[in-house]
């Protein structure tokens, strides 16, 4: 059996492994020059939070979602499962409160707790909620292992390419090629984030801190070296360039409230990039004839692909169905 | 039937398209709302001219009427561009102006606000304000061209319900025949049947839906309250009264004064 992968973002290359790693002859191809800015999963924060997203998304994230910790643990040894915390300004504890009534697996901590979790934030917040099962990683670093682990497989990506299915002369093909595939998939929409990446030595934090606001949600993501990730904008938009300063203020203020240190931080990188979603926000796996369409991941590519390259690699082998990520099937809503 | 300018409303529930989990939980919202006219931020949601495809082709198939509103504007030339720009995308006279003073509670800047609003009235836009719940402001507004207001309940977002019941009581005593909608603080279903029974024509909710656990059930929720609300309003609520009043005579015993 063969099969070509379109697309070298987190989807692809997730798809990729998985099949590669169950005998099949893969291809990658990726119409960049290297794995890089060009998708979108360059950008995300990579946070393995399934349990945080049962704030404000489908159960179904969630229970995908679990599965990535183990499955990016196994390929990736940066993974790190150090828990996520979330915390509020005085002021907004009612939102903390809201959050623990729509999510599981976490513990309500005190000042001391916090302290002794994250020490440079101590004395600065009451309470916060610890979800200790989470984890994170370097999204570049995550999606260049995977480059590495395809050439052992000896199945090495191919740059350059400009794809598509009908082009493949034959095997499967599984597109993953985001909102370029929209001219199939014409349900398919772009939500805008906008990202910053800022050096620090003053501050060091052991995992992603999520913090609320009734507004502008945010959240920072240590990457080590002094680096952290902050995230990300939702702006319903197809347009991948502009940043806008706002953007810029809403995410450099919520550092800044998590620890004055920040406004000392060096800007390292400004980013932005266009999430694939669907109306519903919910991944789908469509098949149309020999063609796998997996896409609209929106802000959850690195939490979804383990599961959806699984989904994926069972109907390419197996034939088989999963209608949690198929149209035909109600999803799996909090009200039936 | 509510009337808006020159458009005739059955439904008194206006709904903000903002901070929903998915455009299809929004979808959800508008129809168990039963709403006909929703609102869409044009600054937070979108920039450029195609950004936002997506997203806009959703808000067209819900079929409603979509009054557009200058949400995030802090002076008054931002709000007259972002006006002419909804004019463009939206193809609609309608605009709910917001011009907000104060970044942190998002009060309106009234002052900001009756400039704003007289401009545009001028130039043929049909002007939903965003207001307080004060008389001369709201006298002002009307005078520059204004034929809706749009008081608040409370801070857009804290779901407070009507925190100034005695100054919105008043603003509907003074102007009868104009048609005013309560547009921000709403909490829960409770605060929007109260705001119907005080005799206010319509209720916009936002955050009170979106950020709900489901949404399109607490959009339910507030049709109904709505409902009640305004039936009760048109039914004659009674009179509060200081003490118990049985409805038969307590015989035996002498009238208390």
């Amino acid at each position: 059996m063969r099969v070509t992968v379109i697309g070298a973002g987190v989807a692809g290359l997730a798809c990729a492994v998985e099949l590669a790693e169950r005998g099949v002859a893969v291809e990658v191809l990726e119409r960049a020059a290297q794995l890089g800015s060009s998708c979108c999963s360059w950008y995300a924060g990579g946070m393995l939070a399934p349990w945080c997203e049962l704030q404000g998304t489908e159960p179904l994230i969630a229970r995908l979602g679990s599965e990535s910790i183990g499955w990016w643990r196994e390929r990736f040894a940066g993974t790190t499962v150090n828990g996520s915390l979330v915390i509020t300004h005085g002021r907004d504890t009612a939102q903390l409160a809201q959050f623990g009534r729509r999510t599981e697996r976490f513990e309500a901590l005190g000042p001391q707790a916090i302290a002794a979790l994250e020490p440079d934030l101590a004395g600065r917040f009451n309470t916060a909620l610890f979800f200790e099962d989470e984890g994170h990683l370097d999204p570049r670093a995550a999606l260049a292992a995977l480059g590495r682990r395809l050439e052992e497989l000896a199945m090495p990506i191919r740059y350059g390419v400009e794809a598509s299915p009908a082009a493949v002369a034959d095997g499967h093909v599984i597109d993953c090629t985001g909102l370029a595939a929209r001219a199939v998939l014409s349900d398919l929409r772009g939500v805008k984030g906008e990202m910053l990446l800022l050096r620090l030595r003053d501050v060091t934090l052991s995992r992603p801190i999520r913090v609320l606001h009734p507004r502008v949600p945010v959240y920072v993501v240590p990457r080590g070296d002094g680096l952290f990730m902050v995230g990300a904008t939702m702006i319903e938009s197809d347009e991948p360039t502009r940043v806008s300063a706002r953007s810029m203020l809403e995410l450099l203020s919520a550092a800044y409230a998590l620890h004055p240190a920040f406004g000392e931080a060096e800007i390292v990188e400004i980013g932005t990039g266009v999430r694939p979603a669907f109306p519903d926000n919910l991944p789908r796996i469509r098949r149309y004839g020999r063609t796998l369409y997996v896409n609209g991941l929106y802000r959850h590519g690195f939490l979804l692909a383990p599961a959806l390259a699984r989904m994926a690699a069972e109907i390419v082998l197996h034939d088989r169905h999963f209608p949690e990520v198929t149209d035909e099937d109600p999803r799996e809503r909090r009200l039936a | 039937m509510l009337k808006v300018y020159a458009t005739e409303l059955r439904s008194r529930l206006l709904l903000g398209t903002s901070r929903y989990p998915s455009p299809a939980v929004l979808t959800e919202a508008v129809k168990a709302a039963r709403a006909e006219v929703v609102t869409v931020s044009l600054r937070r949601e979108s920039s450029g001219e195609r950004a936002g495809q997506g997203f806009w082709g959703i808000i067209r198939e819900l079929g409603v009427r979509v009054l557009p509103n200058t949400a995030g504007c802090h002076s008054v030339k931002e709000a007259l561009t972002t006006a002419q720009m909804a004019r463009e995308v939206f193809g609609t006279s309608w605009i709910k102006l917001e011009v907000i003073g104060e970044d942190d509670t998002l009060q309106p800047d009234v002052f900001g606000l009756v400039e704003a609003a007289r401009i545009l009235s001028a130039d043929g836009f049909d002007v939903f304000p965003y207001t307080t719940e004060d008389l001369v402001v709201a006298d002002r507004l009307l005078e520059a061209g204004c034929r809706v207001l749009m008081p608040w309940g409370a801070p857009i977002g804290s779901g407070r319900g009507l925190n100034n019941l005695f100054g919105l009581q008043a603003l509907r005593a003074h102007f009868p025949d104009v048609p005013l909608i309560i547009d921000a603080g709403i909490g829960v279903p409770s605060h929007a049947a109260q705001a119907m029974e005080l005799g206010f024509d319509a209720v916009l909710i936002n955050t009170a839906v979106a950020q709900a656990s489901h949404p399109a059930l607490m959009a339910a929720a507030f049709a109904q309250a709505l409902e009640a609300g305004r039936a009760a309003h048109l039914a004659g609520p009674m009179e509060p009264r200081d003490m118990a009043a049985p409805s038969t005579p307590a015989i035996g015993k002498a009238f208390l004064g």
